[in-house]
């Protein structure tokens, strides 16, 4: 129902105000391809951010932690510096592929290096740290060298859906419903998985197997939505935190819960940057952090937290 | 009821042996108890029948070698009780205990109702039924204790190992989660292998003990024929003295020192 609410509240409002014929079709092309997006980028992230939590039962552990957004960002960057007229004849925008190009690649490093220490919950998250930090610093040095694209790269860094179209979410669709299939399908074998590798093992689970397999589904969607939409932080902790306060932390419900909170939070918080700036838009993961960190921390406030 | 067997097993951590050749046979229903000093590879011998450390030789049930079996099968034939498991504070008991019938659930399947009557029932023979809806964080160590061992009962292995199953507890709960044990491994027939610490206890308990010292077992037997202050001082370095009382029970009590 929320998510009903959301939907109906983010195709209505918006920068156009009142337009008589053109109405219908405003809505159709423009707005609701954006809300659809915001949805379907809301509830990924929110869905493989809970998953990874599982799989690596942290729950600090964000949807780019094993390098996804680094090497996103790493692509979308090339592509912006390099790119535009390489590619100028090509049928398809580069900035996608470069984008999920990157995310796959930095998170297959992270993971052969991660399994090269053993491939434990803990190398591999040191693994993608590192491998976070280098993608990072690749970046900035391509930046420092090409200083004309940094507002296009850090536009796009700080994640958008505003020029949506319904191309954006066709070419997304098929990753994001195969992810999240195999993610959902894995809610039991991550509550398995709670009381830690050992003791899964001793109860039956093949815990190897299932990180490796729930880690390529969410690193899959991630690398699919953030191609479209930047890097929108914050929504992958955040949801799946605020359903476990209110539903419990059994994944069985927080995985199924996480995507329908993800895609209501993501529409709404998609609202505001519409409206706070005359003549721009304030970028989604900007607003996503803006309003969401302090609620966040109120509701850690008023709530004991279950770890 | 299953038997349990050892033919040669040398446990590896990485380069280091822990466990010597080890060559033992538990009768089906028997209860071993395994005694030594910190580091004599009590542990290492009930991580590898559970399938968590290499070991070379063969450790079989009821003749046949463990290692051939897939995670889940060897799931339903040995059940594992860890010195200090991991249990979320925000699980509830009753989800716990469920996690007992993993090794019978499919890789995409969910647990049928036959699995959740199963779990009541075992709550509710241990009496544990209040717990099922309380959250892990809020119970006391004997009471998780318990829902630990309630776990392993939900799993309806023949074999149960328990590692220090009461070192946490005080006395009175000691007693509590140990009657528990014996009353389930008389009621199901369980094989029972342990390692614990408290030597009355174990000798009241077990019908067995083996004690070992640096990866080999260096006594093996009842209790009074094990619990000896020779053997006991030669092995842990430390002055005892044992008294036999009417009743059969041997009490091993610390001497203090002399200086």
């Amino acid at each position: 129902m929320l998510l009903a609410v959301a939907v109906l509240v983010g195709a209505m409002i918006g920068p156009a105000g009142t337009i008589s014929s053109a109405n219908w079709d405003i809505i159709w092309n423009i707005r609701l391809p954006r809300v659809v997006l915001a949805g379907v980028v809301g509830s990924m992230l929110s869905l493989s951010g809970a998953s990874y939590q599982g799989v690596f039962r942290n729950p600090l552990v964000d949807p780019y932690l094993l390098g996804a957004a680094a090497g996103a960002g790493l692509g979308a960057t090339l592509v912006f510096a390099y790119g535009r007229t390489a590619t100028s004849g090509w049928p398809v925008d580069p900035l996608p592929l470069a984008a999920f190009v990157g995310a796959l690649a930095a998170v297959l490093v992270t993971y052969v290096v991660g399994a090269s220490f053993g491939g434990s919950g803990l190398s591999l998250v040191l693994a993608g740290v590192a491998v976070a930090a280098l993608g990072t610093a690749i970046q900035q040095y391509l930046l420092l060298r090409n200083s004309d694209v940094i507002k296009e790269v850090y536009s796009w860094i700080s994640g958008r859906v505003s020029t949506a179209t319904w191309d954006d979410v066709k070419l997304v669709m098929p990753y994001v419903l195969v992810s999240s299939a195999v993610l959902l399908v894995h809610r039991r074998q991550l509550d398995v998985l709670r009381v830690g590798d050992e003791e899964a093992m001793t109860l039956g689970s093949e815990v190897r197997r299932v990180r490796l397999v729930v880690v390529i589904a969410a690193t899959l969607g991630t690398a699919a939505v953030v191609s479209v939409s930047g890097l929108i932080g914050f929504v992958g902790i955040m949801v799946p935190h605020l359903v476990r306060l209110v539903a419990g932390s059994s994944y069985r419900v927080v995985l199924p819960l996480s995507i329908l909170v993800g895609a209501s939070f993501l529409i709404l918080a998609d609202i505001p940057g519409r409206m706070i700036e005359h003549g721009g838009e304030t970028p989604i993961g900007v607003v996503t952090a803006l309003v969401g960190a302090p609620m966040f921390i109120f509701v850690l406030r008023s709530r004991r937290v279950p770890a | 009821m299953s038997s349990l067997g050892f033919e040669c097993v040398n446990v590896l951590y990485g380069e280091r042996e822990a466990v010597y050749a080890l060559d033992e046979q538990v009768r089906p229903g028997e209860w071993l108890c395994l005694i030594g000093p910190n580091g004599a590879g009590k542990s290492s011998v009930l991580r590898a029948v559970a399938g968590l450390v290499k070991y070379r030789g063969n450790i079989t049930v009821d003749g046949a070698p463990i290692e051939m079996r897939s995670p889940r099968r060897r799931a339903q034939m040995v059940a594992y009780v860890p010195q200090t498991p991991l249990m979320p504070d925000d699980m509830t008991g009753a989800e716990y205990v469920l996690l007992g019938r993993n090794p019978y659930v499919g890789y995409f399947g969910s647990e049928t109702k036959h699995d959740r009557s199963l779990v009541a029932d075992v709550l509710e023979r241990l009496d544990l039924d209040e717990f099922g809806t309380r959250r892990l964080g809020t119970l006391s160590g004997g009471e998780r204790q318990r829902l630990v061992i309630a776990r392993a009962i939900a799993q309806e292995a023949p074999i149960l190992l328990l590692d220090e199953p009461t070192s946490a507890l005080d006395i009175g709960h000691q007693q509590q989660a140990l009657e528990l044990v014996d009353r389930l491994r008389r009621e199901h027939g369980l094989t029972v292998v342990s390692a614990m610490h408290d030597l009355t206890l174990a000798g009241l308990y077990a019908d067995r003990l083996s004690l070992l010292h640096q990866g080999h077992v260096v006594a093996s037997g009842s209790a009074n024929h094990v619990l000896r202050p020779d053997i006991l001082s030669e092995f842990y370095g430390v002055s005892v003295s044992v008294h036999e009382q009417d009743d059969g029970t041997v009490v091993v009590v610390p001497k203090r020192g002399r200086s």
